[in-house]
């Protein structure tokens, strides 16, 4: 334990703080990756199956960048792989969006799409924030996002404008992860004290910039938005569903039997 | 519609700036933009390409292999449409 590492008082609390917001942005890259990593041997087509892995890479590559430096702030020693696999559910701080199954590709696809075009915002916020490392790591992150966003924005509009049946499902879809949007853009008194501090943006910013996006695509798509839901869940504050757990367990099962195994 | 519907698409990437773009492979995809995301997905992740074109097998007119002999058969006895034919003069320096 490097306890010595992390500054004492005030500026101890916002070094804190900025970790756990760090954490965050790991925890929802990660879920979100892992899950898609999921759809490996069983995607549709061969070329979506390595599609889908490309993108978890991806993910799971702007998870380590994040994690990394998120454990450094924090200063307890503890590096990606610590944070990865070696906490427990009610420790990630990942939007609960990001934990949702995998469905049909039907909420594969919207699920994707509603988390890209919130990384989107999120990044080209953070590339203008004062924490500069934040910021080289969203440049990069932002240059991935947006293909991911193309690949996911694709589908919703292929799928919502297809046939009876990959319309009605994509509908379904969205409707069953709407009621998960309102963390997106909820702010917290973490999220206020980040963007306070110019580490992070106001997310109530970005919100009419999401919305806008957001909307615009469910109209290309053919869908129908569903109606607004007041109630924020809170993964970010590690309040998950059900659904984490599992995931986890299949994610950490090999380092919690053999710690420190590697390849 | 399963994959098996899509229509065939051959791939072609450009390696770097000043190259001309070469065939790679081919892959099936439902329309053109997916058809460039699958090239991009498939073939270039190992940076392999600055520019990548797709076109529908189908688009594509091929010569008949039946009629190779007809095609490719009169060239050969030709020789003399290879520089190499051409003995070159001592006394030309700059060829």
């Amino acid at each position: 334990m490097i306890l010595a590492a992390t500054p004492a008082g005030a500026d101890g609390q916002l070094q804190q703080a900025h970790s756990q917001y760090v954490l965050r942005l790991a925890d929802t890259s990660l879920v979100l990756g892992q899950r898609l990593a999921e759809w490996i041997g069983h995607a549709p087509a061969l070329e979506e199956d390595l599609a889908l892995a490309n993108v978890s890479l991806d993910l799971i590559g702007q998870a380590r960048l994040l994690l990394t430096y998120a454990g450094e702030l924090e200063g307890q020693g503890r590096d990606e792989d610590a944070l990865a696999f070696l906490r427990d559910a009610p420790e990630f701080r990942n939007l609960a969006l990001a934990e949702q199954p995998n469905g049909d590709f039907a909420h594969t696809i919207v699920r994707h799409w509603l988390i890209d075009a919130w990384q989107l915002e999120i990044y080209a916020g953070l590339e203008r924030g004062v924490d500069t490392r934040l910021a080289a790591i969203a440049a990069k992150a932002i240059r991935e996002t947006r293909y991911h966003y193309r690949f996911s924005s694709g589908w919703l509009v292929r799928l919502g404008d297809g046939t009876e049946e990959s319309h009605e499902r994509m509908q379904r879809a969205l409707a069953d992860l709407w009621r998960f949007t309102p963390e997106l853009f909820t702010p917290d008194e973490l999220d206020e004290r980040m963007s306070a501090a110019g580490i992070a943006p106001s997310l109530a910013e970005l919100a009419p910039r999401w919305s806008a996006r957001v909307t615009e695509d469910v109209r290309l798509a053919t869908l129908a938005l569903p109606a607004a839901q007041p109630y924020p869940w809170h993964g970010k504050r590690g309040v998950h569903t059900e659904h984490l757990g599992y995931l986890l367990a299949e994610m950490q099962h090999l380092q919690r039997t053999y710690p420190g195994a590697h390849w | 519609m399963t994959e098996a519907d899509w229509p065939l698409f051959e791939v072609f990437i450009r390696s770097r700036s000043g190259l001309e773009h070469k065939h790679v492979g081919s892959l099936h995809a439902a329309d053109a933009r997916m058809a460039i995301e699958h090239a991009r997905d498939v073939y270039t992740r190992r940076q392999e390409g600055v520019s990548m074109w797709v076109v529908r097998s189908a688009d594509i007119i091929a010569s008949d292999p039946e009629e190779a002999d007809s095609l490719f058969e009169p060239a050969r006895d030709k020789v003399y449409r290879h520089p190499t034919f051409y003995a070159i003069p001592d006394e030309v320096k700059n060829l």
